[in-house]
């Protein structure tokens, strides 16, 4: 707070402040695209006829804007705040810092233009062209260089765990852009894959799955294992667990990207690998679960009453359910019925609506009022209306997910007495109509929530200031 | 030795680093470093006073 202190004495907040802010500006603008598009599947018309506003470019932006925009800065701001005081230490190497934030808004805008006009690669949640890859491997490899250089400057000498995930999660996607986006350049925005065949669709789903694991999981928990115990003013309920559980993920991670090509030209001896380390990965999933959770043991009355805790906790029920059903989905015979349906959908929007979207409202409501100098946010109840609007539309959404995807998948495989199909693909699509429309309204609650969240993060953001946080002095042990 | 022998080693040594790891951290002797390092996100309060209460908190919860 003191104006003349020293620099180095003083946390590197404002970059944290920019992550934070722009994540809930793109949570908003991401799930707004997502509820375009649940509408145009409800009604087709609303794609307008136009190439630009077309479901299949429209997609990608949605999917890129929530994981990679709103997702991304919710990791870059936690990572940035939780990195600096676990280590009592500056950022390392502010201008780079800086230079990643811009960076990182300079690959969401280029995906915002190229996605609609019909730039892609193809590959699943790495359709941006080899330009904007360029790009990112750039400030991710700044990302790491700040991050570890932190760590390397700390004045405190464990590592804690929250920087381990923070740290595998930074490494293994530098690892997985890099790979996967391998590509021969055809002229400006046009390449082919450095891969071929069946090849190119095991690099493809060993980064899909390892960016859900890596991305979605470690980052995030990483927040929860920093965030939960700060919220809950009690320290984690296993430390041993948390490294366990750490290095079960780790090593567990890599070799699950296969269950995403059963029955595929995959040899089946690789889908029955993908198989078997999708369901080991059952237990670290579920014993981190436990230790967010159990972390409140004995002081559970704080639910009732804080809001904030109440975002990160439910977010951890989330996070099991979600890995509860995805060792079960990858399961051949479970995936022979849930493949290509919207269970699969339902699934992902369990994990990113409730696990990652959950969990980092709940930081950014911890974070925002600390970096703009306030006690708490504008307004406690509108953070109470954002959980119940966040929980219903999940619920909804997924619900009717699951209700469509199952019966989907039943009538599909549905044969007459003769062989024949008893079902024509139109039928399935009809039968889906009115859970589509619910799955609508779900995501329309969802996103109407982030909205209040919005509302309440500029009028705190008003109401404050940026201030200048000391490190405080403690003796190096 | 063909390049299966060392994908076997590999993954067998991977696995026995795992093992040991489990053993490490299991190990009683770590238990009081863990329960520091369990700590470190309220060292930044730098509050003396708020430091005892959080351990007083956790002695009562044993």
């Amino acid at each position: 707070m003191n104006a003349k202190a020293n620099l180095s004495t003083i946390y590197d907040d404002g970059v944290i402040r920019q992550f934070s802010i722009m994540a809930v500006v793109w949570g908003v603008v991401g799930m707004l695209v997502g509820v375009v598009i649940a509408a145009q599947l409800v009604w087709p018309e609303l794609n307008l006829g136009l190439p630009w506003t077309s479901f299949g470019r429209l997609r990608p932006l949605h999917t890129n804007a929530v994981i990679f925009a709103f997702g991304g800065s919710a990791l870059f701001a936690s990572s940035y705040y939780v990195v600096q005081r676990t280590c009592q230490t500056r950022l390392f190497a502010g201008k780079l810092a800086s230079f990643t934030f811009w960076g990182w808004q300079a690959v969401i805008l280029a995906a915002a233009i190229s996605l609609p006009l019909g730039f892609t690669q193809a590959k699943e949640y790495a359709e941006l062209e080899w330009p904007i890859d360029i790009l990112i491997a750039i400030v991710w490899v700044s990302y790491a260089i700040v991050f570890f250089g932190t760590i390397a400057q700390r004045k405190i000498k464990h590592i804690y765990v929250a920087n381990w995930f923070y740290g595998a999660f930074i490494i293994t996607v530098a690892l997985l852009h890099i790979v996967n986006s391998a590509a021969i350049p055809a002229g400006f925005m046009k390449s082919y894959s450095a891969y071929a065949g069946v090849q190119d669709a095991m690099v493809q789903w060993w980064y899909g799955h390892n960016a859900v694991g890596f991305f979605l999981t470690a980052g995030f928990l990483g927040m929860m294992y920093y965030f939960v115990p700060k919220q809950a003013e009690r320290p984690v309920y296993s430390y041993s667990l948390s490294i366990v559980h750490f290095w079960a993920l780790i090593f567990t991670y890599m070799w699950a990207g296969p269950h995403h090509l059963h029955y595929t030209a995959l040899p089946d001896w690789v889908s029955s690998l993908g198989m078997v380390f999708s369901l080991i990965l059952f237990a670290p999933s579920w014993g981190g679960m436990i230790n967010g959770i159990m972390t409140l043991s004995g002081a559970w009355h704080k639910l009732r009453t804080d809001p904030i805790l109440r975002f990160l906790i439910v977010s951890l029920s989330f996070y099991g359910m979600s890995t509860f059903e995805g060792p079960m989905m990858s399961i051949k015979t479970v995936n022979a019925l849930s493949h290509y349906t919207d269970w699969t959908v339902g699934h992902v929007h369990s994990g990113a609506l409730g696990w990652v979207g959950l969990v980092s409202m709940g930081t950014l409501y911890f974070l925002v009022p600390r970096l703009f100098g306030q006690k708490q946010m504008y307004s406690m109840k509108a953070i109470e209306l954002h959980f119940w609007m966040a929980t219903v539309g999940i619920v909804l959404y997924i619900t009717a997910l699951w209700i469509s995807g199952v019966m989907e998948g039943l009538m599909w495989r549905a044969i007459n007495p003769d062989g024949t199909l008893a079902y024509t693909f139109i039928e399935s699509v009809k039968a889906k109509h009115p859970y589509y429309i619910i799955r609508l309204l779900g995501g329309l609650l969802y996103l109407s929530g982030m909205l209040v969240m919005l509302w309440n993060v500029i009028k705190t953001a008003r109401n404050g200031k940026a201030v200048n946080i000391l490190v405080p002095a403690v003796k190096a042990h | 030795m063909d390049i299966n022998d060392l994908r076997s080693i590999a993954t067998v040594g991977s696995f026995i680093v795992f093992v040991s790891i489990l053993i490490w951290t299991w190990n009683k002797r770590n238990s009081r470093s863990f329960k520091e390092a369990a700590n470190l996100p309220f060292v930044e309060d730098a509050k003396p006073v708020r430091q005892k209460k959080i351990i007083a908190k956790k002695g009562k919860r044993k």
